[in-house]
């Protein structure tokens, strides 16, 4: 049974929000959907970098008011 | 070539031990594998309690500059050197200890952080994982 992962990284700057990303995906299984939010703006573009180059699923970029939503299957 | 960084830090200054990590970090985040070779003023600072003790390159001002320089990253909520440091070891990024170093400044083992550090090697070990490496810096 996959499961939803939820990575908090509001207000948290370089490169902390792709470093969170990357911890939590070596201890999810295959399957496991990741939700990371954040604010920092780089990691917005920069967390879809690091998912292409791993090879894994990029399900969505949400924008949301004064944060954003990255989802990611393992 | 492998999917892999090499970093040889030579420097013990305290924003080019920030580059480092966060280079180190970044790429192993990215997927890659990563290699960091402490040498000369860089290997003083995996010394117990001595990694974030370097002065800062330029505007130091006998560490003024340096206070002024934290008090920023803190309001930016930087992340410490010392998590950076765990963050780096849980993301499985190696360190290696120069010896030749070790041995000209009478660093002994016991004054380095032994848990952080892969191997204690010479410079031979970093030819071979920079010949396998896409990315080699020095800083």
């Amino acid at each position: 049974m996959s499961e939803e992962i939820k990575v908090n990284c509001l207000g948290e700057n370089c490169p902390v929000p792709l470093v969170e990303t990357r911890k939590a995906l070596r201890k999810a299984e295959k399957g496991d959907v990741l939700v990371v939010t954040g604010d920092h703006s780089a990691s917005k573009k920069e967390i879809p970098m690091a998912v292409e180059a791993m090879d894994l699923e990029l399900i969505s970029v949400e924008e949301k008011d004064d944060y954003w939503e990255i989802r990611i299957r393992k | 070539m492998g999917d892999k960084a090499t970093l040889i830090v030579e420097s013990g200054d305290f924003d080019k031990i920030y580059s480092a990590f966060i280079i180190g970090n970044g790429a192993l985040s990215m997927g890659m594998d990563v290699s960091m070779y402490f040498t000369f003023w860089g290997l003083e600072r995996l010394k117990k309690d001595n990694l974030d003790k370097g002065p800062l390159s330029k505007m130091n001002f006998l560490g003024l500059g340096k206070l002024f320089m934290k008090w920023k990253m803190k309001k930016a909520n930087v992340r410490s050197l010392e998590n950076m440091l765990q963050d780096y070891v849980e993301l499985g990024g190696k360190i290696f200890a120069c010896d030749m170093t070790m041995e000209i400044m009478g660093i002994e083992k016991e004054d380095l952080r032994d848990e952080v550090i892969t191997e204690y090697c010479a410079v031979g070990t970093y030819i071979k994982e920079a010949r396998e490496s896409e990315m080699t810096l020095y800083i």
